[in-house]
């Protein structure tokens, strides 16, 4: 084992296959690697096996075939050590939760302790929460928030496990433009210290700040950013595609 | 009502039946808030019409056979094989789970009324196990009752955090290393056994009421889950209370006079938020 970026990918997936029971297969021989810092954006049409891909990495699905190996160890292993950030239309808008006690899900035991969480659990909700710049809204009833403030709270959830790997699914589905951006600029500030990999159908994403584009629809292509064009895009999604610019930003 | 206070002193089987709706109540309002927020009503009903099966089972060997059981044991052994059957479907067959569980409810009823009819003598207790009979509660019963209470208590308040964290988000919690499946099968056990609690209350058909009621009532007024085991178990022990005092003056029977008592609450409770609601807008 050597820290040298270049030979430490965060994720390997070698010649992975997944299909669910006997159905047709959802992932095709995957191959790809994902190295130590970088800022990954896996996209696709929808059913083309992006979460699927995801929950391999995790290990909530197990391959058909093939091989994974995720922060130098099985997916099982690992996942203590991933913050994952699942798409927040899964949660029940009226359990009845207040913010704080969501972020410290994040600190969970797989041991029960008899007091429930410390202090020191508390303590690390509310810093991750001033992360995410959400420090006032503690007591408030998660169902209160709007949809932007729940992503943020699910991902201070994620942060708050101190992981070295950051997964966010559809992270960006239902916010508007401008509370978008400033959750981007968040995860771009994050990028400094993790590594993330970001699922979305919204092709806006790739620009600016991913450096790697994981294009999946049943096989999987790998791009730098630089690299990814019109008739690439095309050729995954099966037709024209409007692309959304989001360079827009402008100097002061 | 005076008429009541008197006969709570004079006569014990009152008092038992007291006890017994306490004991019910409290271990009602945790459970049923795990019950209302994980959406699992429906199982929660399969599980009590199973308990006939074990009512039915355990009163023929009873009689039938001079065997040394007891119906209460037949009941707690019923609910939970059903508890762990309908968990089990729930982790691994999702696509046919309502399918399932609606096979198993009426499989465990039919088992139930076989059985009744199998054993010799009048079956007068047909009536109770399903509608509930209250006076029957006695000394014996009430210390079983106080065991199962505590455990329901001890691991339903115990395991707080993570039976939580798996209602809120099951993938999350599994990500976190919990166990989840062992988590998920404790809480159909919990659910099982404070049915077998409420059974003598409100009988088989009228469990749910009860288990959901107060919950749901309580989530209108709490933005926790543990606020609303809180005041669940409050309401539940009200009504137990209020349906066997409502009901022993006009000789009513006390399982039906409960579950009406907490349904109007809950209407009460709909009708009043919906006026403020309309009210606030309004102006």
């Amino acid at each position: 084992m050597t820290l040298n970026a270049t030979v430490d990918p965060v994720v390997e997936i070698d010649r992975v296959s997944f299909r669910f029971g006997g159905g047709p297969r959802v992932l095709e021989d995957v191959s790809l690697k994902i190295e130590r810092g970088d800022f990954a954006s896996v996209i696709g049409p929808n059913g083309g096996g992006k979460t699927t891909l995801v929950k391999l990495v995790v290990g909530l699905l197990k391959p058909t075939s093939g091989n994974l190996r995720v922060l130098g160890t099985t997916p099982e292993k690992a996942r203590t050590r991933i913050g994952y950030m699942p798409q927040h239309a899964m949660m029940d808008p009226q359990f009845p939760v207040r913010v704080l006690d969501v972020v410290m899900m994040g600190r969970l035991k797989a041991r029960p302790s008899v007091l429930g969480y410390s202090r020191a659990d508390r303590r690390a909700a509310g810093g991750a929460l001033a992360q995410v710049g959400l420090e006032d809204l503690g007591g408030r009833p998660f169902s209160a928030l709007s949809g932007g403030q729940r992503q943020r709270v699910l991902l201070a959830r994620a942060l708050v496990t101190g992981p070295e790997l950051l997964l966010l699914d559809e992270p960006a589905s239902g916010l508007d433009q401008k509370v978008e951006q400033d959750f981007f600029d968040l995860l771009r500030e994050l990028n400094r210290r993790l590594t993330i990999v970001l699922v979305s159908h919204d092709l806006g994403f790739v620009a600016g700040f991913v450096r790697t584009v994981i294009c999946v629809h049943r096989q999987v292509d790998v791009h730098p950013t630089a690299e990814l064009d019109g008739s690439t895009i095309s050729a995954i999604y099966g037709g024209a595609v409007r692309m959304v610019r989001h360079d827009h930003k402008v100097e002061p | 009502m005076s008429e009541f206070l008197a006969a709570v002193v004079a006569y014990p089987f009152l008092r038992h039946a007291l006890i017994a709706g306490v004991l019910a109540g409290i271990a009602c309002g945790v459970v049923g808030s795990y019950v209302v927020v994980r959406r699992i009503t429906y199982m929660a009903g399969a599980i009590a019409h199973c308990v006939l099966a074990g009512l039915g089972i355990a009163h023929y060997l009873q009689v039938a056979r001079g065997w040394p059981v007891r119906p209460v044991h037949g009941a707690v052994a019923a609910a939970v094989v059903a508890a762990l059957i309908i968990g089990l479907v729930s982790l691994h067959v999702r696509e046919r789970e309502d399918t399932i569980i609606g096979a198993v409810w009426a499989v465990g009823m039919a088992l139930g009324v076989l059985f009744i009819a199998l054993t010799p003598g009048y079956n007068q207790d047909l009536m109770g196990y399903l509608f509930g009979n209250i006076l029957l509660i006695g000394r014996g019963d009430l210390w079983t009752m106080a065991v199962l209470d505590g455990f329901v208590l001890v691991v339903g308040l115990g395991m707080y955090p993570q039976l939580e964290a798996v209602s809120f988000d099951e993938e999350f919690a599994r990500l976190r290393g919990v166990r989840v499946d062992l988590c998920v099968l404790l809480l159909m056990v919990l659910v099982a056994l404070t049915v077998v609690l409420m059974v003598s209350i409100v009988g088989i058909v009228l469990v749910i009421a009860l288990l959901t009621l107060p919950a749901a009532i309580a989530g209108q007024f709490t933005s926790t889950l543990r606020g609303m085991m809180a005041l669940a178990s409050l309401l539940a022990v009200s009504f137990t209370t209020a349906g066997l005092a409502l009901s022993y003056s006009p000789d009513l029977p006390a399982g039906a006079t409960t579950i009406l008592v907490a349904g109007a609450a809950y209407l009460g409770v709909l009708g009043a938020r919906f006026l403020l609601t309309r009210l606030r807008s309004d102006i």
